[in-house]
């Protein structure tokens, strides 16, 4: 694989093709666990082993793999690497077991990881596959921390709470304050809508303008997490 | 002729890839599930003992708890559907207090479980709840480790409670007419897990001499 690929899967799965802003795969477990900034980055962490994981799999067995029953054989695969990467967890990583445990499960049932073996590592060589596994599942960790960022900050004024159970030594911030009384529907689903919405809302605009301030190919203002950009 | 020789044989074949794959992959996670065993047991048994220590002073006893214990069967008063055991804490072989595996059937993911600590005189040395399904930054407040009020977590109030102070009609949360906090918004995994240390406070007035009594080891 040469630079130029990477750079392509880099700014594709962090950006240009975001999982959670552009492909809008995997919704269901990105609003369930986005309640706070450290649940929201660990499911976003445990998603980045198993899509590495299982796109190398894939990628790797894909010649192996008739066209007509390629779905049930890639759940078969990712099912059985995302219950090996529980097992191991629970057993050499107990401690970050106990927090990330709950979610490594729901990574079977996000769609995201399945999307990319059939859109991807189905067609491409192992390494590269990694690599974009690795790059959306590092695009969905950044979303996650913000969206988890914004519901924590107005459901309970906190942000980083539980991060002492990842990181010994660390203490979560209270951002507003002790008697921040709790605004509910930061924490609570329809909340989740909104502050993803407001999100996609963002990233539509930055997009817009990018497209029509600059007829170059990809647009360096405004986006952030663009630093491996061209 | 030939094309439906060919159709078979494109299926068959198809199907035993199939087959080889269902096989690998399930003999990978077996060999995984084996490889990976005596070191989850043996780390469930360590934080299961830390546990124990959150719920009943290490001091307090003398004895080796985890091999003292009485195996309950199917007991629905303590919420247990597949049994489970009641580790039994002496002092100079004076009984101190016993320590229950329970289970509250209806957290709102599903069944909670829980240790509970009760003292010989019917006094709570506390909860602690050792698995659950609650909503991950809603419901889970129960677990100590993800309450967010770290002074005070929430399953604190009931350390040191006994049905002589509250009597079991009351043992409720607040919503249902009894003395217990709970946060709104998540109700429910509360009111699961008072409901369900009220049934095991019942259970350990009722059968307290007994439990102590039983061999140990033996199924009650």
């Amino acid at each position: 694989m040469n630079l130029q690929t990477f750079r392509e899967n880099a700014w594709n799965g962090l950006w240009k093709q975001n999982t959670g802003l552009v492909q809008l795969l995997g919704l269901c477990p990105i609003l369930a666990v986005s309640t706070s900034v450290v649940n929201a980055v660990s499911l976003g962490l445990a998603t980045v082993v198993v899509m590495a994981v299982s796109n190398f799999a894939v990628a790797s067995l894909r010649n192996f793999i008739p066209y007509e029953i390629r779905i049930p054989v890639f759940i078969l695969i990712i099912a059985a690497l995302t219950t090996i990467v529980d097992l191991a967890f629970n057993a050499y990583l107990h401690d970050l077991y106990l927090v990330l445990g709950i979610f490594i499960p729901l990574i079977v049932t996000n769609c995201i990881v399945l999307a990319r073996v059939e859109a991807y590592a189905a067609k491409n060589d192992p390494v590269s596959s990694t690599v974009d596994g690795i790059m959306m599942g590092l695009g969905l960790v950044w979303l996650l921390g913000v969206l988890g960022g914004i519901r924590e900050l107005v459901g309970n004024g906190t942000l980083f709470s539980g991060i002492e159970m990842l990181i010994p030594g660390l203490a979560p911030l209270s951002v507003f304050g002790d008697d921040y009384p709790g605004f509910l529907i930061g924490v609570l689903p329809p909340g989740a809508f909104f502050a993803l919405g407001c999100l996609i809302a963002l990233s539509n605009r930055i997009r817009m303008r990018a497209a029509a301030g600059k007829p170059a190919p990809v647009a360096s203002e405004g986006a952030a997490p663009a630093s491996a950009a061209p | 002729m030939s094309d439906r020789y060919t159709a078979t044989r494109t299926s068959l074949r198809t199907a035993g890839i199939m087959i080889v794959f269902t096989l690998a992959f399930t003999a990978m996670m077996s060999q995984t599930y084996r490889a990976t065993r005596p070191a989850i047991e043996a780390s469930e048994q360590e934080q299961k003992m830390r546990l124990i220590n959150d719920v009943l002073p290490p001091g307090s006893y003398d004895n080796a708890l985890l091999e003292d214990f009485v195996a309950a069967g199917r007991t629905p008063e303590l919420g247990l559907d597949r049994g489970g055991r009641i580790y039994r804490a002496r002092r100079a072989g004076v009984p101190a207090a016993l320590v229950f595996e329970a289970g509250a059937p209806d957290g709102y993911g599903g069944r909670i479980q829980l240790v509970v600590a009760v003292g010989a005189d019917g006094r709570l040395g506390g909860v602690r709840v050792t698995a659950h399904k609650e909503t991950p930054g809603l419901g889970d407040y129960i677990d100590p480790r993800k309450d967010r009020n770290k002074t005070q977590p929430w399953i604190g109030q009931f350390a040191g409670m006994s049905l002589a102070d509250v009597a079991p009609a009351q043992w409720k949360v607040k919503r249902d007419g009894g003395v217990f906090a709970y946060r709104i918004g998540a109700t429910i995994s509360a009111r699961a897990v008072t409901n369900a240390t009220g049934r095991v406070l019942e259970y350990a007035a009722e059968h307290r001499d007994a439990l102590f009594a039983a061999s140990t080891g033996s199924a009650l």
